[in-house]
């Protein structure tokens, strides 16, 4: 009996439970007829439902919880002693053969005997514990169905209480807005942490040399493994450079074009086709980076006598930074719309053209608001990770010359990840160290520049 | 004022003139600023052109697939030599053998053994399933000779696309002389055309780019938008409507705004990592399953969802608020019964952009183990799958020449459904947007 159905079953005692409540509501008795009544009959449907619902699912959760940890100790029990007696790690992986062997999963080979006897036990436990569990949520369900409907009388302010319940509901749900931001810094964190147990934080963050490979024996030769993360942190910057360099003055100029110049017509259509850039998906630009922007670079070079690598930071650069400029014109354009009219009428009274205004008027009051777009626009490049996945270099290499491959914060977690791995060496938690790092600098930038945007924005309110 | 008349040698520069002078100069920057918006807004435009010429020149060949015509013998010697004629021989049989008959047939003068197994290797190693499921089907033609058009190899299907160059010298070449010379052969007599790829729109991935197809891809794609869908929708909404209607104005619910403006702009690639490390680290979820995929990309849309509700109930006037408060609804019956109809357009608008985003991300995908090389179309939001933009990435990784124009292909495929969702999302808003 899986979940889902239990779920199923008690949706179905929940809906009985609304008509019930309803209909005792509606129908009211000799003493208390229908008008009596506080609230609307549907409120104390919901009243009934809920009271069946809640304590039930509660329960359920906790059983959901719970479930597996004494499962685990009945196939515990229930084992020879010497397979009991296996480090941690080695019975880890047997639980998941049993496991695998229940649900009936791909399993490679004849069954180990004493997995198949764990696994039999493990089922045998399992159905014994769905069987209790239904059972349980029944009386559960029922009785607090039957506790409900003998509150439903007319003084009882059923609307009240569904109506707490629902705001309830409500706060929950924006709970885990928080939640979320909370557990993607602690599951980080707590990686990390275990990281620089083994690594040093020092030397994580100005070490110069990065080569995560660590020896699989213990007697293998060069590859004691390094993180000096600085190459990551050179590699990043110099990607995000080279895309802002090109998103920054060309998504500026289209949004001084399309704000100040263009008239209607042109801006209804060439605005949202700009915004279309950024609607299409970075792997999309990956494609194009790798595909065709690379070895178009390389061709240029050897046309030109330069060593290119096919790699290269600039194609990266390059077609990150096309991604970016809808997002720095859109936001530019925002905060050019908010400079007040009666500054340009300034500017023109005093027989400014308008470039002139745009340059030394219109820019200037603008220019927080703008500084914060690019301050978004930067954390967005820092954090893209497909275009260089799929068109940087994978080597750490301490590097400023943009025609050289070198690789990013990104690209790295994503290669020390991808693929199988154990979650105890230092090369998988690395990459959540460098997750964090990310994650930190990501979180400054979008601060900083929240701040400055809506400070420039109640400068003109 | 009088004529201004020729300037005079040794005069100093009148401040007409001088003026004159500046304001031509300044007109002239005045253009080239103006000229320099322009062409800012075109190259970025232009890209965009590029961008799709390039994809569509490369990836409309991935519709048609290369098939060769061969005479197959249905020969019931090999097929089933014993006469049995029951499911299990049928499905066994050696096809390969009749398929080899076939091309023996055509080119009777390559006789030595490795020029036969180049030979050979013009077909794809699939061919022989079309011929057993033609078989499988129609028992009855066992024993008949049948024109069956055969799939062709990828190289074959390259070299008639035009994307193996004939000019290269031969050891750099994936097709050998010989090769080429029968497939010249094979064009001659019309036995070479290039039909409608089924593959490509039926079939999961392969090695064998003649039979790697989005349709698995696309099916996992859906089970994760289905989950985000089912999970961030309600959870957006009903943080919206708290937010804006119910919150007190206090620390906590600032928190909590400011909170989700940051969530919005974290990397994608770091709730990939929240993914990997709360949901298949320590809940033991699945790896590779769609269900993951889901979690992850619901914690990403939930913001977007959320600012675009809360846009929506703003949008909403206080008139309508006050009306049902007037006349003696509850404050939660106000929001039920009339606020969050009217916003839920909006909401609806907010939603789709936020599922069209969701479908395109990959990054935190690849951490959550969707990057595995996966055959079976998934059947379930917990079977082992892969996404549309995975599988892009996947292809765009791989050496062979005839994947490039299934990615483009892909691709295409892809900002197909992102068109048709965010089309779907402006006609709601056209359709539905009241001025009050």
């Amino acid at each position: 009996m899986s979940i889902s159905t239990l779920l199923a079953a008690l949706l179905a005692l929940t809906s009985v439970a609304y008509i019930a409540g309803r209909r005792r509501a509606v129908v009211g008795s000799a003493s208390a007829p229908i008008r009596t009544f506080h609230s609307l009959p549907g409120y104390y449907g919901g009243y009934v439902a809920l009271w069946c619902l809640l304590p039930a699912l509660a329960l359920l959760a906790i059983w959901v919880v719970v479930e597996p940890i004494v499962l685990r100790a009945a196939v515990i029990d229930s084992l020879p002693p010497e397979l009991a007696e296996l480090p941690e790690d080695r019975f880890g992986l047997f639980l998941a053969d049993v496991r695998n062997l229940v649900d009936g999963n791909l399993v490679f080979g004849a069954p180990d005997p004493a997995v198949q006897a764990a696994a039999e036990r493990y089922a045998e436990v399992r159905k014994t514990s769905r069987h209790l569990l239904l059972g349980s949520l029944l009386v559960v369900g029922v009785a607090s169905l039957v506790f409900a409907l003998r509150r439903v009388q007319p003084a009882m302010r059923a609307r009240i209480k569904v109506e707490k319940a629902i705001e309830y509901l409500l706060i929950g749900a924006s709970l885990v807005a928080i939640l979320t931001t909370i557990g993607i810094f602690l599951s980080v964190l707590f990686e990390a942490l275990r990281f620089f147990r083994l690594v040093s934080p020092i030397d994580f963050l100005f070490g110069l040399e990065w080569s995560p490979q660590t020896a699989i024996r213990e007697d293998q030769v060069g590859s004691s493994g390094a993180f000096g993360a600085v190459p990551l942190f050179v590699g990043t910057l110099l990607i995000s450079g080279i895309a802002m360099l090109v998103a920054v003055p060309v998504g500026l100029m289209s949004a001084i074009y399309l704000s100040e110049y263009a008239g209607p017509r042109m801006r209804s259509w060439a605005k949202p086709l700009l915004e279309l850039l950024a609607g299409i998906p970075t792997v999309v630009y990956g494609y194009f980076a790798a595909l065709w922007v690379g070895p178009a670079l390389r061709r240029l070079g050897d046309a030109l006598g330069l060593e290119v690598a096919s790699e290269s930071a600039l194609g990266a650069g390059l077609v990150m930074g096309i991604m970016i400029i809808p997002f720095v014109s859109s936001l530019s354009d925002d905060v050019i719309n908010a400079v007040p009219q009666s500054l340009r009428d300034g500017s023109y009274g005093l027989g400014a053209t308008k470039s002139e205004t745009i340059r030394q008027v219109v820019l200037p009051a603008a220019l927080p608001g703008i500084v914060g777009a690019v301050l978004l626009a930067v954390s967005r490049a820092i954090g893209e990770t497909m275009i260089v996945v799929m068109a940087a270099g994978l080597a750490a290499n301490l590097s400023l010359n943009p025609l050289e491959a070198v690789t990013t914060v990104t690209v790295q977690i994503v290669t020390l990840l991808v693929g199988d791995q154990e979650f105890d060496s230092a090369k998988t938690l690395a990459a959540f160290a460098l997750g964090l790092v990310l994650f930190l600098v990501t979180l400054a930038l979008n601060v900083v520049a929240l701040r400055v945007v809506r400070k420039y924005r109640e400068q003109y309110e | 004022m009088s004529e201004p008349g020729p300037v005079k040698p040794n005069e100093p520069p009148r401040t007409r003139d001088r003026v004159a002078e500046g304001l031509r100069r300044r007109y002239m920057k005045e253009r080239a600023f103006r000229l320099l918006g322009l062409a800012a807004l075109l190259f970025g435009l232009g890209f965009l052109a590029i961008f799709f010429v390039t994809l569509v020149s490369n990836g409309a060949s991935a519709l048609l697939q290369t098939r060769i015509l061969l005479d197959v013998e249905l020969d019931p010697e090999v097929i089933d030599p014993e006469g049995r004629r029951d499911a299990v021989a049928l499905e066994t049989a050696n096809y390969q053998q009749l398929i080899r008959d076939a091309l023996n047939r055509l080119f009777p003068d390559v006789t030595e053994r490795s020029e036969r197994r180049a030979l050979y290797r013009l077909l794809s190693p699939a061919a022989d399933l079309e011929v057993r499921e033609l078989v499988l089907a129609n028992p009855a033609l066992i024993g008949e000779t049948r024109s069956l058009w055969l799939l062709a190899d990828d190289d074959v299907d390259m070299l008639i696309k035009g994307n193996i160059d004939r000019d290269v010298p031969e050891s750099e070449r994936r097709l050998s002389d010989a090769q080429i010379g029968w497939i010249d052969a094979l064009l001659d007599e019309g036995r070479i055309e290039r039909k409608l790829n089924r593959y490509f729109f039926t079939s999961g991935d392969s090695r064998d780019p003649e039979l790697a197809g989005i349709f698995g891809a696309t099916v996992g794609s859906f089970f994760m938008l289905l989950v985000t869908l089912v999970l961030s929708f309600p959870l957006g909404v009903a943080t919206a409507v708290y937010l804006e209607e119910f919150a007190p104005r206090n620390r906590w619910t600032d928190l909590i705004e400011v909170n989700i403006n940051n969530l919005a702009a974290v990397p994608s690639i770091v709730f990939g990592l929240l993914g990997l490390a709360l949901f298949i680290n320590a809940f033991g979820l699945p790896r590779s399953a769609p269900l993951v995929g889901g979690l992850v990309l619901t914690l990403m849309t939930l913001p977007v969802i959320i600012i675009a509700s809360r846009a929506a109930l703003k949008a909403v006037p206080p008139s309508i608020r006050e009306a049902a408060l007037g006349i003696g609804a509850s404050k939660m019956q106000t929001v039920l019964h009339h606020v969050l109809p009217l916003a839920l357009p909006g909401m609806l608008t907010g939603t789709i952009i936020g599922m069209a985003r969701a479908l395109g991300e990959s990054a935190p995908l690849l951490m959550i183990g969707m990057v595995a090389f996966i055959v079976d179309i998934p059947e379930s939001p917990l079977d082992p799958a892969t996404a549309l933009p995975v599988q892009i990435f996947l292809w765009a990784d791989s050496p062979e020449r005839a994947f490039v124009e299934r990615t483009s292909a892909a691709i295409l495929v892809l900002l197909a459904f992102l068109v048709v969702m965010n089309g779907i999302a402006i006609l709601l808003r056209k359709r539905f947007e009241r001025r009050y």
